[in-house]
């Protein structure tokens, strides 16, 4: 299974979907992706991953390197749309309490 | 190697002779074997090319210039193919040097985090724990205390490979230089916590689950770090519950404070700790959920704690044509008095 990368701009935000399984093979592509948006100064990056029906905890390291590379650099990251497969992952490891994350597929991001 | 060389060429003569004769499958066949040969002598194309020329200048002694020229003209085409061929031959013995180094680190590591499964008065546990590539990147530890103590951990690092297995080398050493006993479940963790921010790299972290039981109370004090849930299964009410915890993995944030919970621990109960190897099991492409790795668990509940685990990993690796995706560790505590 593979990982598609749709990223879309906007003035208030950037948007990236995702649509696929985030694991080791795919995890390098979404970091490749993912890192040099969080490093824009006050850029919010809105990850969709209503699509995403499988992670692996590479993953979650991708999500935290995304995560401390915008604290450092003063953008935001939230998570939207997750499957709930992939939102426990977030739940488990304690990162639901320290990331932005709006679980409900339905219902938008707001 | 000229002398294989020397003794394949009158043979490849012979052969090619034969063949352009009689045209038969058994000179095939049998160059098909001085190919062999070749290969494992490393002989290069244009080493072979070069001995075909001989070969039909010595067979036919009249050959058309014309042709001559055309085999000299193959003779340089091949020498490209040559290098690239050599190239190969190193970099598979450089693969087998690296292998065999990383083998060697794999038992190094197997040395330096070797735990021996401690007796404990009145439990019985069994432990497993498989890796799916040469190096292991879940860890477990026991800490037998002297007041009879028993201090368990069970963790998992993220990030796949040899740089995640070695960074559970830290967290054995840090923890081999706390004070034994005086340390809580969340003392350790939030020491770990603060060991592993800083020292690993911002991709990489690790999940445990530290539990301590103390047989005098019948009590198992524990902390999770982000691990995945284990489940306790009360005998008398023949039920399984996840074992309740919340903490965040090791490494994220370095003011981290953990939750100590605790547990009381009856005779013939069972705290069942494992892995995301366990959990992440899959079933072609399905995945398998916690209620059938509990099913598992139950129907091996009869045996003692190490021929449970040994059995449900047989299971697993059944289950997945004994390809294992991700390191699997399952540790089972049963109260026996």
């Amino acid at each position: 299974m593979n990982l598609v990368i749709d990223i879309s701009e906007e003035t208030e935000k950037t948007t990236v979907n995702l649509s696929g399984e985030i694991d080791a093979y795919t995890a390098p592509k979404l970091k490749e992706a993912l890192l040099p948006l969080t490093k824009q100064n006050g850029l919010i990056v809105e990850i969709n991953l209503e699509d995403v029906n499988y992670m692996d905890s590479t993953g979650l390291g991708i999500f935290i390197s995304a995560l401390k590379s915008a604290k450092e650099n003063n953008s935001q990251m939230k998570l939207v749309n997750l499957q709930d497969r992939v939102f426990r992952l977030f739940k488990i490891t304690g990162l639901d309490a320290i990331m932005d994350i709006n679980a409900a597929i339905r219902g938008g991001s707001e | 190697m000229d002398e294989v060389m020397n003794l394949s060429a009158a043979t490849y003569k012979d052969l090619l002779e034969h063949y352009i004769k009689t045209q038969d499958e058994k000179s095939l066949y049998e160059v098909e074997k001085v190919s062999k040969n070749f290969i494992k002598n490393s002989k290069t194309p244009e080493e072979i090319v070069n001995l075909h020329i001989q070969a039909l200048s010595e067979l036919y002694p009249n050959l058309k210039e014309d042709f001559q020229h055309s085999m000299n003209f193959l003779l340089e085409a091949m020498i490209a193919y040559g290098l690239a061929h050599q190239e190969y031959q190193q970099l598979r013995e450089k693969q087998y040097e690296l292998k065999t180094e990383i083998a060697v680190a794999a038992s190094m590591q197997e040395t330096l985090l070797g735990t021996t499964k401690p007796d404990i008065e009145g439990l019985d546990i069994g432990v497993v724990s498989v890796p799916a590539h040469q190096m292991n990147g879940d860890y477990h530890h026991f800490v037998k205390g002297k007041d009879n103590s028993l201090g368990i951990a069970i963790a998992d690092v993220i990030g796949k490979g040899i740089p995640a297995a070695l960074s559970m080398s830290m967290i054995k050493y840090s923890m081999d230089s706390y004070p034994e006993e005086s340390m809580s479940p969340r003392a350790i963790l939030k020491n770990l916590n603060r060991v592993v921010e800083r020292n690993v790299d911002p991709s990489m972290f690790i999940t445990m689950f530290y539990a301590q039981y103390i047989p005098s109370e019948s009590l198992l004090h524990y902390s999770s770090a982000g691990h995945e849930p284990g489940f306790y299964y009360n005998a008398e009410k023949n039920t399984f519950t996840e074992i309740e915890s919340k903490g965040l993995v090791l490494g994220v944030s370095p003011d981290t404070d953990y939750q100590q919970y605790k547990l009381k621990i009856n005779k013939d109960d069972m705290v069942i700790l494992l892995t995301d190897g366990v959990t992440e099991c899959r079933d072609g492409e399905r995945f398998i959920e916690s209620e059938e790795v509990l099913d598992v668990i139950k129907q091996y509940a009869h045996l003692p704690a190490q021929e449970m685990v040994d059995q449900v990993y047989k299971h697993f690796e059944r289950l997945q044509d004994f390809q294992l995706r991700d390191d699997f560790t399952l540790l089972i505590l049963r109260k026996i008095v």
